[in-house]
């Protein structure tokens, strides 16, 4: 799908309030590329918010350019620009005067379009955030949860269908489970749109869950390490990113990878009304001692050893034990890894689209996979920072350069316990 | 002659002076209301000017109607004029003191939301902060109104329309048979009147405060 997002480059954008011996944000260059989502991270009062808002110029920067598809959008009328970009703010920024359908009518309403356009947008808009177009249309925002608020603000922010989406804490005022399924939202949206999204966050977990590259900003918005999640949490490029990343980044990088990115390993299967000798025979031929039991629409419904089949005489429906949870091929490696560990013998089902039987992943099986991808990544964040290296003018001396490296994978390493 | 023998007999110009004394007040209400959310809307944003609006309309108050009247008339003349302008300042002190409350009470995070979906300033005010900040200038409002109510009385001493005619022609002919009946005439008036007003008003707030933010 052709990405509908814009590119946007931040150059030397520096904000200096009148009155203070230090700018808050001091010289922030950096691209982001159309259709990626960049999450600025950092400790609260580090100008994070500040450096976003200065792209759709709620501040205005002191110096240092901010240009939207090359061009420089310092020199237009603010109102016009901030029409072209989604804003979505903390707790929502719903106006509690309005129904939901007037909230999200607005920008587009601004840009002069029809009465009839803007209705079917205000259901179009509803519908793929994921709410009911009947049900949720004429409420106001007080009668909607936090989540449905969450909900209506990006649908608002992207109504006018702006290629550019600034997102500013938005989760950052919902519980954690809605929180997940925000994000999660976010993400399939963000499948389907190909925004340019600027995300800016104080929690790391959501800037690893949802950006394509992560900005870790320090103080003053100094930009500590701009990078792909996986590099972040393998290669930290400085005392400061480590600490903020905190400890179990490789348990972090769990969350990266889901188990339909490696493949999932297959287990032997039997159907419901086979006859024993040939599921007998059929375990027998393979490696593994234990099988799935499918019912008539292929969902795993029971375990089947080795013990069970040899002393079964009913219908295989009743021997062996009944599958407890089982995970989705959508799961992340964590959500697996949590589940093996739950499972009292190490082992739990995937299921595809409608519970359909996809696989089944052992802890054993799970752990070697997860050592591989630490590696892999140490690997590529190495040569990342070797390629950096030979292409910066002035090199950092080679013993510090050497200590960070040491530590950074001493820690993620060590992390993992 | 009792209370209600005076009513009956003189119902015709009793009613008359309800209805002038009714449009006065509303008329400067009405105009006291589009002032004085004008002038919150220009000094809101500055503390010393929000600080002087106020400041200078509650020193108006201060000011004894009578007196205020009676400085009036060598300027304005008799009649309509003093009443107006003395009731049309008397009633900006609510209405400039809650419409200062009220935009300044609106969320910085719904304006900072405004400015950010691409609202101009005119639309932010018209759609966002005035709607927001109707509550409390609607209570501002009816605050003066019933202040209104009882200061229009007054404008009769300067041969102003009214209720307060009545009373004053009572006051000056104290003893004689229908005084106490002309007095007591003209301010229950004056209470129904009010009485009648506030819930127009109750209907108002009803019609006019969008139902996602009434309480």
């Amino acid at each position: 799908m052709a990405d509908t997002g814009a590119a946007i480059e931040l150059v030397g954008l520096t904000k200096r309030y009148p009155g203070d011996r230090q700018p808050s944000v001091d010289g922030v260059t950096l691209r982001v590329d159309a259709g990626e989502t960049v999450v600025f991270v950092g400790p609260s009062g580090c100008g994070k918010s500040t450096t976003l808002k200065m792209i759709n110029r709620l501040i205005e920067p002191s110096s240092g350019s901010v240009r939207i598809n090359g061009e420089d959008v310092t020199g237009l009328d603010p109102v016009e620009l901030r029409r072209g970009i989604g804003y979505a703010i903390q707790s929502s920024g719903l106006f509690p005067h309005l129904t939901v359908a007037q909230n999200i009518a607005l920008v587009p309403r601004m840009a002069g379009w029809s009465g009839r356009r803007v209705r079917a947008r205000v259901t179009e808009m509803l519908e793929l955030v994921g709410l009911d177009p009947g049900e949720f249309r004429d409420r106001y925002p007080r009668r909607l949860s936090g989540g449905q608020q969450q909900r209506v603000g990006v649908a608002r922010a992207l109504a006018a269908d702006p290629p550019v989406l600034l997102m500013d804490e938005p989760f950052g005022a919902v519980d954690p489970v809605t929180r997940g399924h925000l994000q999660d939202e976010l993400l399939r949206l963000q499948r389907e749109l190909r925004k340019t999204i600027v995300f800016v966050t104080h929690d790391v977990d959501e800037a690893i869950k949802l950006g394509d590259r992560i900005a870790v900003l320090g103080e003053r918005s100094r930009i500590a390490q701009f990078d792909t999640p996986e590099a972040i949490l393998a290669h930290p490029a400085d005392a400061f990113v480590s600490g903020f990343v905190g400890s179990g980044a490789a348990l972090k990088r769990l969350d990266l990878t889901r188990l339909r990115d490696l493949g999932v390993p297959g287990c032997p299967t039997a159907h419901q009304g086979e006859p024993l000798p040939q599921v007998r025979a059929r375990l027998r031929a393979s490696a593994t001692d234990e099988m799935l039991l499918l019912d008539r629409r292929g969902r795993p419904v029971r375990w089947l050893r080795r013990d069970d089949l040899t002393h079964a005489e009913g219908p295989l429906t009743e021997a062996g034990t009944p599958v407890g949870g089982t995970v989705t091929r959508d799961a992340t490696l964590r959500e697996a890894l949590e589940a093996v560990l739950t499972d009292s013998t190490g082992r739990v089902a995937v299921t595809g689209p409608n519970g359909v039987y996809a696989g089944a992943v052992r802890l054993e099986g799970l752990l070697g996979t997860v050592r591989g991808l630490l590696a892999a990544d140490r690997g590529r964040a190495r040569e990342h920072r070797r390629e950096r290296e030979s292409t910066r003018p002035e090199p950092t001396p080679p013993e510090a350069e050497g200590a960070t490296a040491g530590r950074a994978e001493g820690d993620a390493v060590g992390s993992a316990g | 002659m009792g209370f209600w023998d005076y009513v009956g007999s003189y119902r015709e110009k009793l009613l008359f002076d309800a209805y002038q004394h009714a449009s006065a007040v509303l008329q400067c209400v009405v105009v006291a209301t589009v002032a004085g959310v004008a002038i919150g809307v220009v000094t809101y944003r500055r503390e010393w000017a929000a600080g002087l609006a106020t400041t200078t309309t509650s020193a108006l108050l201060t000011v004894p109607s009578l007196a205020m009247i009676g400085l009036l008339i060598p300027v304005v003349g008799l009649g309509v004029a003093p009443t107006v302008i003395a009731l049309t300042l008397y009633g900006l002190l609510p209405v400039v003191r809650n419409a200062i409350v009220g935009l300044r009470g609106v969320d910085p995070a719904l304006v900072d939301a405004a400015k950010g979906i691409g609202m101009s300033r005119a639309r932010r005010l018209l759609r966002v902060e005035l709607p927001l900040a109707w509550p409390p200038i609607l209570t501002g409002v009816r605050v003066a109104t019933q202040l209104l109510m009882g200061i229009a009385a007054i404008a009769a001493y300067a041969s102003g329309p009214g209720l307060g005619n009545e009373i004053f022609r009572g006051i000056a002919s104290l003893g004689s048979a229908n005084a106490l009946n002309q007095v007591l005439a003209g301010t229950l008036g004056i209470v129904v009147l009010a009485l009648l007003f506030d819930a127009a008003y109750v209907l108002l707030g009803r019609l006019t405060i969008p139902r996602g933010i009434r309480g």
